[in-house]
């Protein structure tokens, strides 16, 4: 019998802006093959906005499949000598690039929000040092290669294209480049073509760090540039992260090829709570699991599933942690949700909002003054949703969470392996046995127990069934990167 | 009636510190921080509890209780001066027509160690020399032997041994080890008819930390949305910067919101918290740090 459950908060924070004139953002970036930055043979450029207020920040170069060819030359010419190189001697160079990393985090911190949306919060305190992290950790492994798989003799595949997705750009670049050089691989990353700002940034540092060159080649564009990479000749591995779409049309391109690849796609991710959880930091959790990132995040926890003895409570208690989130400029050190990253992606977004509430589903948003310009996406609760419904089906790629309830474990456990995807999952009870059994029987690469999105460059990172193959982070990242004679 | 305190929500210290994080992160600025500063100020229980107390620092105190800084513009006085049942009187003499309160811990504090009866004698004679509230401790002897009816029969006596004095009760939560018994000895306070529930005595370490806090914060919103009755929350013990008070008060703003962010339900239990908030608004308004010196120590 609630008399009046407002707990809004009146006391309004000043505008805290992380400062942005110690960063440098050149006008026109090239691309970054062979040591050198050089314009795109066909020289044409695109725009990439600051999607918070749609202003453009700098033109970029479209490679074409010429360019894609010279550098993926440049990858092969420079493997040739870094795979001979010691273990030892390509360490240093992979500290070096960590460290240099560290001392600019600022800069990159500020440009991965200016170009992302992402809430200067999480890249100051999450996607930079976590980046930093990933290349300390395979610098480690680089002389250890013969302990991390004892018996056997590992060896660098050769040329590997890359190409990462908008929603963590340097840490995903981290994520590929780190594990490759450990292990004696050349690269061609492309970045998305939303957010190639940070990846030219790691591109001057990589320069700067006197990696032989043509050892890592950064390149940009969009759909075609990617394409190019995959189905040039010459490319010996893919490592790819982004929708479960363009998974499949890679793994038909290199069907018959003896290319090998990891992929690391979509989910729908199940975040679980039971009635002896710890109630309000499930609610805590519930938060980080779809809201980090303005639900950007392939391990979201988009699908949450309560146990009907408590989701009234949960709830009520979500919907007024709801209500004290933060919704603006992205720079602001306040923010606690920033802006959607691309007009197409909002566009999507609103697509599955719309389809949510023809199909009839309840709909819950915070009051909250959107700014006026840019992309903008409140959070956004489905409740009394179940399994038959679209937006519980399909990934939403956004901050908008369905909510299901269920009676029993094994009721759960069907719903939330009831999908093609099979990413990751959250459980929150405070039963110790209730988690093993529920990590045992869930299919998801990842499982969180009292806790969500939690990242370490030491733990492996993958999917089952259409969220992909193959482990990236810890010693499981490495294999991705090796072959063997036996 | 002691309330079923087997339903009661559990907490996870990983999670909890993770909320505190994000509350400490907050960048307070500019006339926020003014703002909140002054609001600080405004909650303070300004504290002296000491075996060698006497009426001539009894007597500064309170002066500076009146006065904290003459000469910074709009700086409002701070909300209570909290002292042993001894000084009661003379405090109540030296801040009469301030509006300030007089505080007074009573119950055998701070261990409340002694017999029940001794307790009601203590509070009764706290009350009669003039106290607004009295701070009671909670048997956590007999809480922790799982003896909770006793626990809340003692406070329930105490309660009406204060007649019109408002109850504060204080927890112990550095005895208290788990954040789940701080939320249980939470409701039994709030049930057993507390007006304020308080972290600590100032003489056990930990004393108030956020974690706690924020544990009681959400032992009073269930309360509230249960009962409708909004009970007060103070910290003690430990908050002697602006900065920390900041994020209590960050914490106070998103968890209860903006009906508890007075007086009347937040205090700050300290001693060396004012001077610093002083330092603070005097730089706030001049743009540079003065030396200590400049701020009076009663």
């Amino acid at each position: 019998m609630s008399k009046n459950n407002n707990f809004k908060a009146t006391w309004t924070y000043a505008d805290a802006p992380e400062s942005t004139d110690h960063i440098q953002i050149k006008k026109q970036y090239e691309l970054f093959i062979d040591g050198r930055f050089v314009k795109p043979i066909k020289g044409k450029y695109f725009d990439t906005i600051n999607p918070s207020n749609q202003e453009k920040i700098a033109s970029v170069a479209e490679a074409t499949s010429e360019d894609v060819d010279v550098a993926v030359k440049a990858a092969n010419k420079a493997f040739k000598s870094w795979s001979k190189l010691s273990g030892k001697e390509r360490g240093k160079y992979i500290y070096r690039i960590a460290r240099l990393i560290q001392e600019r985090a600022r800069e990159f911190a500020v440009i991965e929000t200016l170009d992302g949306g992402k809430p200067i919060r999480e890249s100051r305190d999450i996607d930079i040092p976590l980046a930093a992290n990933h290349f300390f950790y395979y610098a480690g492994w680089a002389d250890k290669l013969e302990y991390a798989f004892p018996n056997r003799k590992p060896k660098p595949i050769g040329v590997a294209g890359q190409i990462i997705p908008w929603n963590f750009p340097l840490l995903m670049a981290a994520w590929k480049i780190a594990p490759a050089l450990a292990t004696g691989n050349t690269v061609v990353l492309k970045p998305a073509e939303t957010t190639p700002l940070t990846a030219l940034k790691l591109a001057e540092i990589i320069k700067e760090s006197g990696l032989p060159k043509g050892v890592v080649n950064i390149i940009t564009g969009a759909g075609e540039t990617g394409a190019s990479i995959v189905n040039h000749p010459n490319v010996d591995k893919i490592a790819f992260t982004g929708s479960t779409g363009v998974g499949k049309f890679i793994q038909k391109a290199i069907a018959g090829t003896s290319k090998k690849v990891t992929l690391e796609l979509g989910g729908k991710g199940a975040n679980i709570i039971f009635e002896d959880a710890a109630i309000d930091q499930a609610v805590e959790g519930i938060v980080n699991a779809i809201f980090f990132n303005q639900g950007h995040v392939c391990c979201a926890g988009s699908r949450l599933f309560v146990q009907e003895s408590v989701a009234n409570l949960v709830i009520e208690k979500l919907k007024r942690r709801l209500e004290t989130l933060i919704i603006g400029n992205p720079l602001d050190k306040n923010t606690d949700i920033g802006a959607i990253n691309s007009t197409k992606q909002l566009k999507t977004i609103n697509k599955y909002i719309k389809i949510g509430l023809d199909e009839g589903c309840e709909i819950y948003q915070p009051e909250c003054n959107l700014p006026k310009n840019g992309n903008w996406c409140p959070p956004t609760l489905f409740l009394n949703v179940s399994q038959s419904h679209r937006i519980v089906q399909e990934e939403i790629f956004g901050p908008v969470l369905t909510v299901q309830t269920f009676r029993t474990i094994d009721e759960v456990i069907e719903k939330a392996n009831n999908t093609p995807y099979g990413l990751s999952a959250g459980v929150w009870t405070q039963k110790g046995a209730k988690i093993f059994n529920l990590t045992q029987k869930l299919k998801a690469g990842i499982i969180w127990a009292n806790t969500f999105n939690k990242f370490d460059p030491a733990s492996p990172f993958g999917g089952y069934k259409e969220s992909g193959f193959g482990r990236e982070g810890g010693l499981h990242g490495l294999k991705s990167y090796v072959k063997f004679d036996d | 009636m002691l309330p079923n305190l087997n339903n009661l929500p559990t907490y996870d210290t990983v999670g909890v510190n993770e909320r505190i994080d994000r509350f400490r992160s907050r960048s307070i600025k500019k006339a926020s921080k003014v703002e909140g500063l002054k609001l600080a100020l405004s909650m303070i229980d300004l504290t002296t509890l000491e075996g060698k107390d006497t009426r001539g620092k009894i007597e500064q105190l309170c002066y500076k209780a009146m006065h904290p800084h003459d000469t910074l513009k709009d700086i409002p006085t701070v909300a209570a001066v909290c002292v042993y049942p001894t000084y009661v009187a003379i405090a109540k003499e030296a801040l009469k027509g301030s509006g300030i309160q007089v505080a007074s811990v009573a119950t055998a504090f701070p261990s409340g160690n002694s017999k029940l009866q001794v307790k009601l004698d203590d509070t009764k004679y706290a009350v009669e020399q003039g106290a607004d509230e009295i701070d009671m401790v909670i048997s956590r002897g007999e809480f922790l032997s799982g003896n909770y009816q006793y626990v809340y029969d003692e406070i329930v006596a105490v309660k009406k041994a204060c007649g019109k004095a408002h109850l504060k009760v204080i927890l112990e939560t550095g005895e208290l080890d788990t954040l789940d018994n701080v939320r249980k000895a939470s409701e039994i306070a709030m049930y057993a008819g507390a007006d304020f529930i308080k972290t600590s005595t100032g003489k056990i370490q930990p004393a108030a930390t956020m974690q706690v806090t924020y544990v009681m914060f959400d032992a009073i919103k269930d309360f509230y949305l249960k009962t409708g009755k909004m009970i007060g929350m103070k910290p003690a013990g430990g908050i002697s910067t602006s900065k920390i008070a900041l994020q209590y008060l960050v914490m106070l703003n998103e968890v209860l919101g903006e009906k508890w962010m007075n007086k009347k339900y937040f205090r700050f239990g300290a001693s060396s918290l004012a001077n610093d908030i002083l330092m603070q608004l005097v730089k706030a308004e001049t743009g540079a740090y003065q030396s200590p010196n400049y701020f009076s120590k009663d």
